[in-house]
């Protein structure tokens, strides 16, 4: 699904991401842990093609195609979102037009029909349903004026609709009370087949307790320092990040 | 240039989309302004001698006056003895019915989108046609007719209703009041009456569409809309002029006058050709509008969408004499290239308990410099007056400019004045978002701008607010990038 190999990427001049290698196979889930600042969300932008985070060297692969060729619109169309750690308000864009102006432009990059606005109605009626949302949160403008737990499960409600091939999660755990972090993973859950691959960003342990991951990987300075089962999310957990230190010392 | 760039520039070279010439043959006097082209003008119309009297009045005053320089504008001298004051497509005799107008007029405003033929039209909205300097038609008469409501050519209405036009023309705006609406005056040649009777509220949707065709023309219409005690009418108002190298003259009037519990809703997208993408050619829009809430619980709303001209100075304006009357303004203008727009609007708070709302949005894009100007003025008389300013601008790249003139003037203590002005740019971040969910770049900002005047758009009728929006989207492609 997703190869990435000696990925490196530079933001503003300096180099953030420094050789980093990962491979993500259909209907893996992957969690990335890591230290604040060693380069978590800037892997999420560079993939999904954000400007300005240039990527200096190496290769991305996704779904049998040169990732890196293709623009953010042409990255998503093919199958990859990116659930921002802070999710961005329009003001003005009414939430659900927005969703289905992202879905029909998907669709149509993609030679597609576009959707029936009652079925789309539908689906969306019932991702806010799994998530307990209000539906009144369909009719406001995109993110403004959400509380933090609700954008990002305004985030989780784009990503069922949108249905993509591979997801990035970037910290949608984060400010979530306990109930809504239950709904996000079983609406994440629910996604979770086959073919559809994720990665996971986290700090925290509890979520992959209910998402429970293939991989675990801990991101140090822009490179993978160490890789593992879920148990080393639970090591991380108890000991913290000193022990990267001690191993690269 | 690459493939794709040069894709670009030819997508930015089409995107104003009404910038085609009609060949028709027309009739127009020589260039230049003295009294004689006046006369010669007021004669084609065949007009009463008050009519020309009016004309020679503004005409000597408009000689002792200086052009206005104080709009933020970069205002090239204009050479008002190089223009024409009149031209007309030739037909032999006025048309009595639309079956009568020459074909290729028909055919030109169907190419514009404004189909003059009725069962063609979108059933609910009558329109005035004006070509150049006279109306070519005017649809649904009949129905209006029966309702009571004159909606005609001004031409045909110093023919028909002269005693309506001698006591309400220059009531609103005295031809002395600036120095585009005094040429005006001078030499206006078409535009549209409206006359709404006691207590009747308008069937449907009025509105005129102004096409200029000719070269080295300026167009100087005229409307006046009269809403008698309780009447209701909404108005719309739309304009093109082809691609030129040259810069053509838009002087045109509007005056409203709204009597007792009168509503006037007047809706304008401006399209008038912008010039290119190096400033060359392009419509000076110099327009005077105002209304006036003459008497108690009247009503008047300004909604306006700009997109066109290669400078615009524009202040719709409503004088809020009755008590309880309210003025609104909202308005969308939108700069892009070199367009240099200087609007906003003026509410006059003379009657007790007024009220005011304005709602400005303004874009710019490329090299453009956008300002919005807006005076609320609260007379010493004027108490528990009440207004709502809030301006807000928008940025698409850096060379582009913004600017906000509020000027509060008050002289009553009572008077509540609230003004709210944002300034910023289209955010990468929102870009970012946007794409990253499947929209490419122009849906993007297209998406975001139109969020941007959001309040603004659902002031304007249905089918406007569609054109509207459609509107933006072509003038900015390529806005970004
Ligand atoms: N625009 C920028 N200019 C300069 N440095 C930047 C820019 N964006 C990010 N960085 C730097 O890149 C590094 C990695 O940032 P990134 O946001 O990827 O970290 P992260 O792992 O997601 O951290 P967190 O856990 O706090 O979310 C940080 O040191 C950050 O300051
Ligand atoms: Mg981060």
């Amino acid at each position: 699904m997703l190869n990435i190999k000696n990925l490196h990427v530079a933001v503003g001049g300096e180099e953030i991401i420094k050789g980093l290698d990962l491979e993500v196979g259909p209907g893996e889930l992957h969690a990335i842990m890591g230290p604040n600042g060693s380069g978590k969300s800037t892997l999420g932008y560079a993939l999904a093609g954000r400007d300005g985070y240039e990527v200096t060297d190496g290769s991305v692969e996704f779904d049998g195609r040169d990732l890196l060729e293709l623009e953010v619109e042409q990255r998503a169309a093919a199958g990859l979102f990116l659930a921002l750690q802070y999710p961005v308000e329009i003001p003005g864009v009414n939430n659900a037009y927005f969703l289905r102006a992202a879905l029909n432009a998907q669709r149509k990059a993609r030679g597609e029909e576009e959707v029936d606005s009652m079925a789309f109605l539908k689906t969306v009626r019932e991702q806010l349903k799994a998530l307990k949302m209000d539906e009144a949160l369909l009719k406001r403008a995109v993110n403004e004026g959400f509380s933090g737990g609700e954008k990002k499960r305004n985030e989780i409600v784009q990503l069922a609709v949108l249905q993509p091939k591979l997801a990035i999660l970037d910290e949608t755990d984060s400010g979530l009370d306990i109930d809504a972090l239950k709904l996000v993973a079983e609406g994440v859950n629910r996604l979770r087949d086959e073919n559809r691959s994720f990665i996971v960003i986290t700090h925290y342990q509890r979520l992959l307790e209910y998402l429970v991951p293939d991989r675990v990987h801990v991101l140090s300075d822009g490179r993978i320092a160490e890789s593992g089962d879920r148990s080393l999310a639970q090591r991380l957990e108890r000991e913290g990040y000193a022990f990267l230190d001690t191993a690269e010392a | 240039m690459s493939e794709t760039q040069q894709q670009v520039e030819e997508l930015i070279q089409s995107r104003y989309k009404a910038g085609f010439y009609t060949d028709i043959e027309s009739e127009s006097v020589g260039a230049g302004l003295n009294e004689e082209i006046i006369a010669m003008i007021s004669a084609k119309k065949d007009e009463p001698e008050w009519m020309l009297e009016w004309r020679l009045k503004a005409f000597h005053h408009w000689q002792t006056m200086t052009g206005p320089n104080w709009a933020k504008l970069n205002l090239p001298g204009i050479d008002f003895q190089k223009i024409h004051y009149y031209s007309a497509p030739k037909q032999k005799d006025r048309p009595k019915s639309l079956d009568d107008v020459d074909p290729k007029l028909l055919e030109t405003f169907d190419k514009l989108g404004v189909p003059l033929h009725e069962r063609a039209r979108l059933a609910g909205v009558a329109v005035d046609a004006v070509f150049d300097s006279v109306s070519v038609g005017t649809t649904f008469q009949k129905e209006l007719k029966e309702a009571g409501v004159i909606f005609c050519s001004f031409s045909e209405a110093v023919q028909e209703h002269p005693e309506l036009v001698r006591e309400y023309l220059g009531s609103v705006v005295p031809y002395r009041d600036n120095y585009f609406a005094c040429l005006n005056s001078a030499v206006f040649s078409d535009g549209s009456f409206v006359y709404i009777p006691e207590g009747t509220k308008c069937p449907m949707e009025l509105s005129t569409y102004f096409r200029i065709n000719a070269r080295d023309t300026g167009q100087f219409e005229r409307t006046l809309i009269i809403a008698e005690p309780g009447a209701e009418v909404s108005y719309l108002e739309g304009c093109t002029a082809p691609m030129r190298d040259e810069n053509q003259l838009h002087a045109a009037v509007v005056e409203l006058v709204a009597r007792k519990k009168a509503k006037i809703k007047y809706s304008t997208v401006q399209n008038w050709y912008p010039g290119d993408e190096n400033g060359k050619g392009g419509i000076y829009n110099f327009v005077t509008k105002r209304g006036d809430c003459r008497e108690d619980d009247s009503r008047i709303s300004w909604t306006q969408v700009e997109t066109g001209s290669a400078i615009t100075w524009k202040y719709p304006s409503c004088i809020l004499r009755g008590d309880r009357s309210a003025g609104e303004f909202y308005s969308v203008a939108l700069t892009h290239n070199h367009q240099q727009a200087d609007t906003g609007t003026k509410m006059i708070h003379l009657g007790k308990n007024t009220s005011s709302k304005i709602i400005s949005k303004g874009i710019s894009a490329g090299k453009s410099s956008n300002s919005y100007r807006g005076l609320v003025r609260v007379a010493r008389k004027a108490d528990g007056a009440r207004n709502y300013t809030q301006c807000d601008s928008l940025l698409i790249g850096k060379t582009c400019g913004a600017h906000t003139f509020p000027y509060i003037e008050s002289a009553n203590p009572t008077a509540k004045i609230e003004h709210e002005a944002t300034t910023s740019r289209i955010g990468e971040d929102q870009l970012f978002y946007c794409q990253s969910r499947g929209l490419d770049e122009e849906e993007a900002v297209a998406l975001i701008v139109d969020g941007f005047c959001k309040e603004v758009f659902k002031e304007l009728p249905m089918e406007f607010a569609v054109e509207a929006k459609a509107l933006l989207e072509i003038s900015l492609e390529g806005a970004v990038g």
